[in-house]
């Protein structure tokens, strides 16, 4: 008994004493201030920042002075706290959101061929450019809504993917995700798009889709300032877009649509008041 | 004759009772010529001519702009309409030369066969890339090309590809019985240019008049015949060298790796003609078959025509078409409409009513591994095509998906009739776009 409490006692001392200096030895000296970085950052490890995740992150702005405006989830409220913990200036980037420049679902567009394959549309995409008659319009088969962590894609009954203004963090994974770069990282406040993105001209657009930009400059014409044309295609300049919402009721083809009051066809989503999108750490303590 | 083969493969019904016994017919001139600018593997073929310009057949029309690269050829002599994006049969609309065809067919004078006397390597081998002559089994990579091992790749045996294993396609069987002569011709051209001894014919054993008519004309010519297993994919350039030479093509690698060049029995005749006419690729043969099809043929087309004329020629379809093939059922592109025009790798039009097509359900993976078997590379289709859907690509090229030949193999024997070639070909595709990336 007493030989079994003396060996157990003998084996927790060498432990204790082994671990003790350990525990001095390999310390691993973790600056505090990567920690409170960690603390700010949304935690979704979305990776849009570029780097492995938010603690990835938080390491990087300590360690190797990353900017401190790359987490867009975040949006202001992150940077402004991160810039306290790290007592540099406030570099607050203009909020962002991903924009889908595509209005022609399956019951306004002409199909080349029936596709069954895999239910992705860099897969689509590689057979014959694509199912769709447009050579640049939306596939709709949801890899912007597999590249989402925030859920703010849906893919509406005819095929035609719409972001969500309220969920979109401006992350920008949906952008690398297309394969037909029609989604574009626009300013939260500019809410009046064109949402076309074929270069195709007036007639060959007219052939495969009611409701495509034919380069017709009456936008351009309506409000000079407001709109570029570029190759048939009519874009709006968003350093200079006060006027963009007068030529929305002039466009013949009905391109142009103002989040602010509608959604495009067949979409869950409601439109909101201008507002910033809400950062996803909304609610959390910042230091 | 003892049977060689290679491990792996499935068995289609081979179908080429349609236009086996069908002679060679020459396809008459349609009224303008589509000739695409990329009709080969490599960079596209950049045009010389413009609109209106008189051209003749055979005359250059565009150059090549890479060593992987050929120039193109017009078909027949004619006024050239338009330089323009037309229907192609990759699907996707790519420029071309539309020559409006002037009926008189007058050869380019200028065009001259090559001197025996002056044969040497490096002339026949211009003579051959002069000529636009691509692989026309169906991958169309530049002959030039493979006929240009470097230094430290010595070349010891040319195998001559007559196996035509997909279904339905008769071309170079019929080529092998009509031309026997000209692809024994063909044959010594490559020898020489290679400079190699040995050559050796392959041809699948269903086709015992083929073998028996090679055999004939390559006696006197100390070029071996051997038979092979009727069996898909026989006549993949890997898959034919392990049969006959029981050798591997490693990873990655190609054939004159391992001493081997492979050439298809067309190729060899074209070669002939190129040399010893001085004629460059400007026709080739085309099996017109299906079931949906009046009357199947072998119809000798010029490069351009388009295909809704090649079916007025077998007098029309008999019902509705619900699917259009270009090449062999197996490995052929489906396509969009009859628009497109026949080009140089073009081996068959085949034409099929929704009768005729197998409607099936996807089910689920029953693990029972045999894509494995059929997978003539080696591969683990199920697992790769697992990865593929998840879009995991790093780990399918661990299991070396990039190596996939896309052969439809393991979706032609899957029970559940998974679509796994397809997601290998997605496979590949996220592999190649995450290098270009890097």
């Amino acid at each position: 008994m007493l030989t079994a409490v003396l060996g157990l006692g003998q084996i927790g001392l060498v432990a204790a004493i082994a671990l003790g200096w350990a525990s001095k030895k390999f310390a691993v000296d973790v600056d505090a201030r990567e920690l409170a970085v960690n603390e700010v950052l949304p935690g979704v490890n979305c990776g849009a920042c570029g780097y492995p995740g938010c603690s990835g992150y938080a390491g990087a702005v300590v360690k190797e002075a990353a900017p401190i405006n790359l987490c867009p989830p975040g949006g202001s409220e992150v940077i402004t706290a991160i810039a306290r913990i790290m007592g540099l200036e406030d570099d607050v980037t203009e909020p962002q959101v991903a924009v889908v420049l595509c209005q022609g679902d399956n019951r306004k567009t002409t199909q080349k061929y029936i596709y069954t394959g895999m239910h992705d549309c860099n897969a689509a995409n590689n057979i014959a450019d694509g199912p769709k008659q447009c050579p640049n319009g939306c596939l709709g088969l949801g890899s912007c809504v597999t590249a989402c962590p925030f859920d703010a894609i849906e893919i509406t009954a005819d095929d035609l993917a719409v972001i969500s203004r309220e969920r979109c963090t401006g992350c920008g994974l949906c952008v690398t995700a297309c394969p037909r770069q029609l989604i574009r990282m626009t300013p939260a406040t500019a809410t009046v798009h064109v949402l076309c993105n074929s270069h195709d001209k007036g007639g060959v657009v007219r052939k495969y889709c009611e409701i495509g930009c034919i380069g017709c400059n009456i936008c351009k014409k309506t409000a000079p300032e407001a709109f570029k044309i570029d190759q048939f295609l009519a874009q709006v300049d968003y350093a200079h877009d006060d006027d963009a919402a007068m030529a929305i009721d002039k466009c013949p083809k009905n391109c142009i649509v103002d989040f602010n009051s509608t959604y495009p066809d067949g979409s869950k989503f409601k439109p909101a008041s201008i507002q910033p999108p809400t950062p996803a750490c909304a609610g959390k303590d910042l230091p | 004759m003892d049977k060689k083969t290679f491990v792996g493969g499935v068995h289609p019904p081979d179908c080429k009772h349609y236009s086996a016994a069908k002679p060679i017919e020459v396809c008459p001139l349609p009224e303008q010529l589509i000739i695409p600018l990329s009709q080969h593997i490599g960079a596209p073929a950049k045009e010389i001519v413009t609109v209106g310009d008189q051209v003749f057949k055979g005359q250059t029309i565009a150059n090549a702009t890479a060593f992987v690269s050929v120039p193109i050829h017009a078909a027949t002599s004619g006024r050239v309409m338009a330089i323009e994006p037309r229907p192609h049969p990759s699907g996707k609309l790519l420029p071309a030369i539309v020559i409006e065809v002037d009926g008189e067919d007058r050869w380019d004078p200028s065009l001259k066969g090559l001197d025996v006397a002056h044969w040497n390597s490096d002339e026949l081998r211009q003579r051959i890339k002069a000529a636009g002559i691509v692989g026309m089994g169906g991958a169309t990579f530049p002959t030039h090309v493979k006929l240009s091992p470097p230094d430290d790749k010595p070349i010891d045996t040319l195998i001559i590809n007559g196996v035509e294993c997909e279904s339905y396609l008769t071309a170079d069987h019929r080529m092998m019985l009509e031309h026997s002569e000209k692809i024994i011709d063909g044959i010594n051209i490559l020898r020489r240019v290679l400079g190699v001894k040995r050559a050796i014919i392959g041809i699948e054993s269903n086709k015992p008049d083929a073998i028996a008519c090679m055999t004939k004309a390559a006696a006197a010519h100390d070029i071996e015949v051997q038979a092979l297993e009727v069996k898909y994919p026989q006549g993949a350039e890997k898959q034919l060298i392990d049969a006959v030479l029981k050798r591997e093509v490693p990873s990655g690698g190609l054939p004159m790796d391992i001493g081997v060049v492979v050439q298809n029995v067309s190729t060899a005749a074209a070669v002939s003609d190129a040399i010893r006419l001085g004629h460059p690729l400007v026709e080739r043969v085309i099996t017109i078959s299906g079931p949906a099809v009046v009357e199947a043929k072998n119809l000798l087309v010029r490069i351009g025509t388009p295909m809704e004329f090649l079916l007025q020629q077998c007098d029309g379809i008999k019902y509705e078409l619900d699917k259009i093939i270009m090449g062999g059922p197996m490995m052929g592109q489906s396509q969009l409409s009859l628009a497109a025009p026949a080009i140089r790798g073009t081996s068959g039009l085949l034409l099929f009513g929704h009768q005729d097509l197998p409607h099936i359900e996807v089910g689920t993976c029953i693990r029972c591994g045999r894509c494995v078997t059929a997978c003539p590379l080696h591969l683990l289709p199920a697992t790769i095509a697992s990865y593929a859907i998840l879009g995991r690509f790093d780990e399918a090229e661990d299991y070396c998906a990039h190596d996939c030949m896309e052969c439809g193999c393991c979706t032609f024997q899957c029970p559940a009739n998974r679509p796994l070639v397809q997601n290998l070909r997605y496979a590949k595709a996220g592999i190649l776009a995450k290098q270009r990336r890097t």
